[in-house]
């Protein structure tokens, strides 16, 4: 699903250079739920930015979905964001202005879909996630669990096949944590590859995977629960 | 997508209403300043009868002081004499021809409650009313036998009619006017003329006037001459006669000529006339005649002021400053926006889809802009109205095609103040902003 091979990324500015990944390394196949961890600076959003076409890099080389994108021009990154990749945020990144459906619509509007195969899917996609009957609320009058339920009905309207989290439980107490993440979970298992950026080792811990970023490489990849391990050295 | 992007556009507007206001002021006063001064110019400018106005030609005969020329560098007077003007009238020579001048008298309403007033005087001759398209309500104008006969005859406005006669048909009735009786032949339609380009001696942007006679009527009755008198040399003799007779040029001489035959043809007419008029003594320069229709005409007497072109360049140097501010102004809306750009290009907004959003909402921006500016425009023309009365009211009026320009001036002046904006907006690295949300 996902292959980057010895990946360089490097931000540059006047007066500092910085590593941000190095040599990164790393493969996820189709339907895993790879949690992503590792100190704040080691390269884990670089990570997600990469693999979510938002950032181009140095050097290396990036397959998704059997397809080399390390080299492909602005406009065919942002084709294949709009139909293969959903992205939920930390922060929800809803629009302010726009009621659910229009939210949930966003990503649709650039599909070229009509308006009532757009309509079928958005309900779908507020259903799955228990919202379907405040379609016509405004961000506002939602809690912070319901708006991360609304960015993530946005990241599957257009069903993806590859969802990429980066804190998603970041601003959410631990009860709605775990009801974040259980409708991961159950998005997972209905098919769609996810990779998580998390500071959590205990929803880390519910992924299927976990890979300790440190430095900008793939420190050591460790199966499921075994998160704590890597944190305790 | 079109219609998605007017929705943002106008959720963005409701969004920041303050920011969006100024922009929107800021393009409404340059469109206003703008279009105030190219209607005054358009509307000076403007071609007052299209039908005909390469068909009417003005006449300039060089009958002035041998010594020196009527206007640098070797320009002809800008009317012709009496003499001159009646002599032309006899010749005939023209396919229709008039001369006229503008005089003025009192007039006295039959109704007793009604004071005396002023009132001007067009003398003319009978084919003024052909030439010019003049519209009537009824009768028409006098024929050439009444130019001949020096009939007591008028054609009266239909203010005038209004208020002497009630607005009823008023032919055969009589008016008193600079003394003598006078019996109506015919009123007419509402006609004005903008430019009055038959007379540009008297003020280009005045009135029609409200009444009309047979210009030989001058000699008999004595009429006042009201507009501009030039005189090279003293009269002759003493008195009106004297005066009438003189070398002072006061009489408009147009003529009407159908093609270039008929033109060149009238040319040489006048020439042979000049040389005729020299061997009597008179026309001791050079032939220097001319024949100018009626835009040139126009032109040749600076009809569009230069202090009005002046302010034209002016208001478009303002509009561009307007929109200068109005560019900072996006980007400081625009750079507000970073973050829902951010996240329209993370979920497959191209920078062409991003760009386009932000023209529309540009676009939109004009086009409030473009109509509040309409709203200041026609405040600044009723300005000019006020300020200086009668003499503007034909100038402070747009038409559709006005309307129309202001909008599309708003439109296009927004768009490309936006554009750099607008370019901006599509070089937003989401990831920075992404992740800052």
């Amino acid at each position: 699903m996902l292959t980057m091979t010895n990946v360089k990324k490097i931000f540059r500015t006047d007066l500092v250079e910085t590593h941000a990944l190095k040599d990164f390394s790393l493969q996820v196949n189709e339907g895993e739920f790879v949690a992503v961890t590792g100190p704040s600076g080691s390269g884990k959003t670089t990570f997600l930015n990469i693999a979510g076409l938002l950032e181009t890099f140095e050097s290396g080389q990036y397959m998704l979905d059997g397809n080399d994108v390390s080299q492909l021009s602005d406009n065919a990154r942002s084709k294949i964001r709009n139909q293969k990749i959903g992205f939920i945020f930390q922060g929800f990144n809803l629009l302010p202005d726009l009621n659910l459906f229009d939210n949930v619509d966003v990503p649709l509007r650039y599909r070229g879909w009509s308006a009532s195969e757009r309509k079928q899917r958005i309900e779908h996609a507020l259903e799955t996630v228990g919202l379907a009957s405040r379609q016509k609320h405004l961000p506002s009058q939602l809690s912070g669990g319901q708006q991360q339920r609304v960015a993530i009905a946005r990241a599957l309207a257009g069903e993806p096949r590859f969802l990429l989290a980066d804190e998603p439980t970041g601003n959410l107490d631990s009860k709605m944590a775990h009801s974040v993440m259980e409708l991961l979970q159950d998005i997972n298992q209905r098919g769609t590859t996810i990779v998580m950026v998390t500071h959590d080792p205990s929803l880390a811990a519910e992924a299927g995977r976990n890979i300790f970023v440190r430095d900008g490489q793939v420190s050591e990849l460790h199966e499921v629960n075994t998160f704590a391990d890597v944190v305790n050295g | 997508m079109f219609r998605y992007y007017l929705r943002l556009a106008l959720l963005s507007y409701k969004r920041n209403p303050i920011l969006s206001s100024l922009m929107v002021l800021a393009i409404a006063m340059g469109i206003g300043a703008c279009m105030t001064t190219i209607t005054v110019n358009y509307i000076m400018s403007s071609d007052p009868i299209p039908q005909k106005s390469e068909q009417l030609f003005y006449v300039q005969l060089d009958s002035w002081d041998p010594n020196s020329p009527a206007r640098e560098p070797n320009d002809p007077p800008d009317q012709v004499t009496w003499t001159d003007a009646t002599n032309l009238m006899k010749a005939k020579q023209a396919f229709r021809q008039s001369a006229m001048a503008r005089s003025g008298g009192v007039v006295e309403p039959e109704n007793g409650d009604s004071k005396p007033f002023m009132t001007d005087i067009r003398l003319a001759y009978s084919d003024f009313f052909a030439m010019f398209n003049v519209p009537f309500q009824y009768g028409s104008g006098w024929d050439s036998q009444s130019d001949d006969n020096r009939d007591m005859v008028v054609v009266i406005s239909r203010a005038m009619n209004d208020q002497l006669f009630g607005g009823e048909n008023s032919v055969g009735k009589t008016v008193r006017l600079a003394g003598h009786n006078f019996r109506v032949v015919g009123v007419l339609k509402e006609w004005r003329l903008v430019p009055r380009f038959y007379d540009v001696t008297t003020g280009a942007f005045d009135n029609t006037e409200d009444f009309y006679m047979p210009m030989p009527l001058k000699e008999s009755l004595e009429l006042t001459s009201n507009g501009n008198v030039n005189c090279w040399k003293r009269p002759a003799e003493d008195g009106f006669l004297g005066f009438l007779y003189s070398e002072c040029v006061n009489f408009q001489m147009w003529v009407e000529l159908r093609d270039d035959a008929e033109k060149q043809a009238y040319m040489a007419f006048l020439n042979s006339y000049a040389d005729e008029q020299r061997a009597l003594g008179r026309f001791e320069r050079p032939n220097n005649n001319r024949l100018s229709n009626v835009m040139e005409w126009m032109a040749y007497n600076n009809v569009v002021a230069d202090d009005a072109e002046i302010m034209l360049w002016l208001s478009l140097m303002f509009l561009l400053v307007c929109l200068l501010n109005t560019i900072g102004l996006l980007l400081a809306k625009f750079s507000g926006k970073a973050g829902e750009i951010s996240l329209r290009r993370a979920v497959g907004a191209s920078r062409r889809d991003v760009f386009m959003q932000h023209l529309v909402e540009t676009g939109l921006i004009g086009v409030i802009g473009g109509i509040a500016g309409l709203g200041l425009a026609m405040l600044g023309l009723s300005g000019i109205g006020v300020l200086y009365g009668d003499l503007a009211n034909d100038l402070t009026s747009m038409d559709p095609k006005l309307v129309a320009i202001a909008l599309g001036l708003a439109l296009v002046s927004s768009i490309l103040a936006g554009l750099y904006p607008t370019w901006r907006s599509t070089r937003v690295a989401p990831a920075s902003q992404l992740k800052s949300q």
